[in-house]
């Protein structure tokens, strides 16, 4: 369509779509075989019976592995416990860090050093930061926590025993409030002074000022650290697979670590990926809002 | 800011002096406690990491006592973890990963984004969201597939298999980050190289890409700093040959595993150069990870 388009122009024009073709095709051509392959054989492999450890079963199943999956379950635990995670998630990383930006944005002796430890565990890589929490901060006897309770007079709890869920959105809230800091600090910036100068002067207090001013213009770098953190969250995975791996139980288990212990460890290909297109149904429902802001930003 | 708004105060007359001294008075104890409160924050926040480090550089028995300050410190876990040659293996097919998909994201990048900058047409925008819209793809809904392939064609457990993948994870990403960098460059430079008679290629090679080296080069270590920390993929697609850093640290997760000292120091030296990547680029990784929508 665009190249008969470009071939009833000028001359020059369909030299300059060429090159812009050539250049684009190695990105474009790689991009698009990345995305349309392994998503055409998910939904292909979604519809057949596919069980490695059963060779001899094997055909077009219709929509038998979403029926299974359905009806599973654990398909249900594990969407109320993706829920949870990213509910909660998000709730402290979106609090914590707008709270967190207004503090940083201040100006006080080291700043620029506390801003930087502060934002640090989002560099630190997940099976570290997992690890680091559940040995030396969470362990039940030798854990800083529990050390912390004990002085405290407080009994020591068993983190990953009694509260796996908990346990896990702490870590997981801890990497990313970092990321939700950065970004807000960043929207800070553009703050306009001079406003929140002339409602000072109006008599307008710090808490007025934070929700007359300062949070109606976060509301966009808000919005998007939301979808750029549900798109990731959706899909923890190596803080569950090296702490709890998905237990006690179902506790921890969501629906990337139950598509994962399908596929790798029960090796039942079609449920697995029944079990991936409602993953990328989920995330493109997130997905079609952040493009469409993503969009209008490009325009302006 | 604060400064500002202190200097009217020094010329202020004789009779407001005593009004105005202790209204600055209040505001440097203002700043002293919103000091201590912001170190406190971010003390707390950072602790993990700092314990992590103290840990490396105590012995196995020190690191499961008591929490204390006060030991002596040794470079005993440090020097054993790198005894265990496999230390160095593993942080190899880290830094090739990491920096090999890297080179080869920017290679493919570079044209594309310059196409985009200079040479925009009415799909610009369309092929730019499109790449964008590839990378919210949950990579648990592919999983399957790509484990399949990557078994069928001998590159699961591959440095070059996991390079594919990151190299494709963050193209989209680098092409967009470039993009903007590019954008933001004035056109007159080009357009004066144009006239004085350079190829496209010299273009590129002679005035885009040293002008714009800032820009390429924090792009570059953002791709970087994704791929060292991306643990889906290199947990599910490598098993030793090919396992970086973040899947070494994993297998400290079992039971058995409890060295405490050990895999701290293994987590500082995995961590270490990141951290201190993510430090310089904080500023230009808003760009990235946000794709422009937030300045």
């Amino acid at each position: 369509m665009g190249l008969i388009m470009n071939k009833t122009r000028t001359a020059g024009r369909t030299v300059g779509g060429l090159r812009t073709l050539s250049l684009q095709a190695p990105a474009v051509s790689l991009l698009f075989l990345w995305m349309i392959v392994p998503l055409a054989m998910t939904v292909w492999f979604s519809l057949q019976r596919y069980n490695l450890l059963m060779p001899e079963m094997t055909g077009f199943a219709g929509l038998e592995n979403y029926e299974y999956l359905f009806t599973d379950p654990a398909l249900w635990s594990a969407m109320g416990t993706t829920l949870l995670m990213v509910g909660w998630v998000l709730v402290i990383t979106v609090v914590g860090g707008t709270l967190l930006a207004v503090l940083f944005q201040q100006e006080f002796f080291g700043q620029g050093i506390a801003r930087v430890l502060a934002i640090s565990p989002f560099f630190v890589m997940p099976t570290v930061s997992a690890l680091v929490w559940k040995n030396m901060m969470m362990h039940p006897a030798n854990g800083v926590l529990s050390w912390v309770a004990e002085s405290l007079g407080l009994p020591a709890v068993d983190w990953f025993s009694s509260l796996p869920l908990t346990s896990i959105i702490i870590i997981v809230a801890w990497q990313w409030l970092p990321f939700a800091l950065l970004i807000l600090l960043t929207a800070m910036q553009s703050l306009d002074e001079d406003q929140v100068e002339a409602a000072r002067m109006d008599g307008a207090g710090p808490i007025a000022i934070f929700f007359f001013i300062t949070l109606p213009h976060l509301k966009r770098a808000i919005s998007v650290v939301i979808m750029i953190e549900m798109i990731f969250l959706l899909t923890i995975f190596a803080e569950i697979f090296v702490t709890t791996s998905g237990g006690p139980g179902l506790a921890t288990t969501n629906l990337a670590y139950l598509i994962y212990i399908q596929a790798l460890l029960d090796f039942d290909i079609g449920m697995a990926s029944a079990g991936g297109v409602v993953a990328i149904i989920l995330a493109n429902i997130v997905a079609i809002f952040l493009v469409r802001m993503v969009a209008k930003n490009l325009e302006s | 800011m604060t400064t500002a708004r202190t200097k009217p105060l020094s010329s202020a007359e004789p009779g407001q002096l005593a009004q105005g001294s202790s209204w600055l008075g209040a505001l440097r104890n203002r700043r002293l406690w919103l000091g201590v409160l912001g170190w406190t924050v971010a003390c707390l926040i950072f602790f993990p990491i700092f314990w992590m480090v103290l840990t490396g550089f105590k012995t196995e028995a020190a690191a499961v006592a008591d929490p204390s300050l006060i030991f002596s410190p040794t470079l005993d876990s440090y020097a054993e973890v790198q005894n265990r040659a496999n230390y160095l293996h593993f942080a190899l097919n880290s830094v090739v990963v990491a920096f090999g998909s890297t080179l080869l994201a920017l290679l493919i990048a570079i044209p594309s984004a310059y196409s985009m900058a200079f040479l925009p047409t009415k799909r610009t925008k369309g092929t730019l969201l499109w790449m964008l819209s590839t990378k919210m793809l949950p990579p648990v809904g592919v999983l399957v597939p790509i484990y399949l392939l990557f078994r069928d064609t001998g590159l699961l457990d591959t440095r070059t298999g996991l390079i594919i993948v990151y190299t494709l994870m963050n193209l989209p990403i680098v092409v967009w980050m470039l993009y903007t960098f590019f954008k933001d460059m004035p056109k007159d430079i080009l357009e004066a190289g144009r006239m004085d008679g350079a190829s496209t290629l010299q273009e590129v090679l002679y005035l885009l890409l040293p002008l714009t080296l800032p820009g390429i080069a924090s792009t570059g270590l953002l791709a970087v700093i994704l791929s060292w920390n991306e643990a889906f993929w290199s947990l599910n697609l490598t098993s030793s040959q090919a396992a970086p850093l973040t899947a070494y640290i994993a297998s400290f997760s079992s039971p058995e595993g409890l060295f405490w000292a050990k895999l701290s120091a293994a987590s500082t030296m995995a961590i270490a150069p990141i951290l201190v990547f993510g430090w310089l680029t904080q500023k230009q990784m808003v760009r990235g990870l946000t794709f422009g929508a937030v300045k």
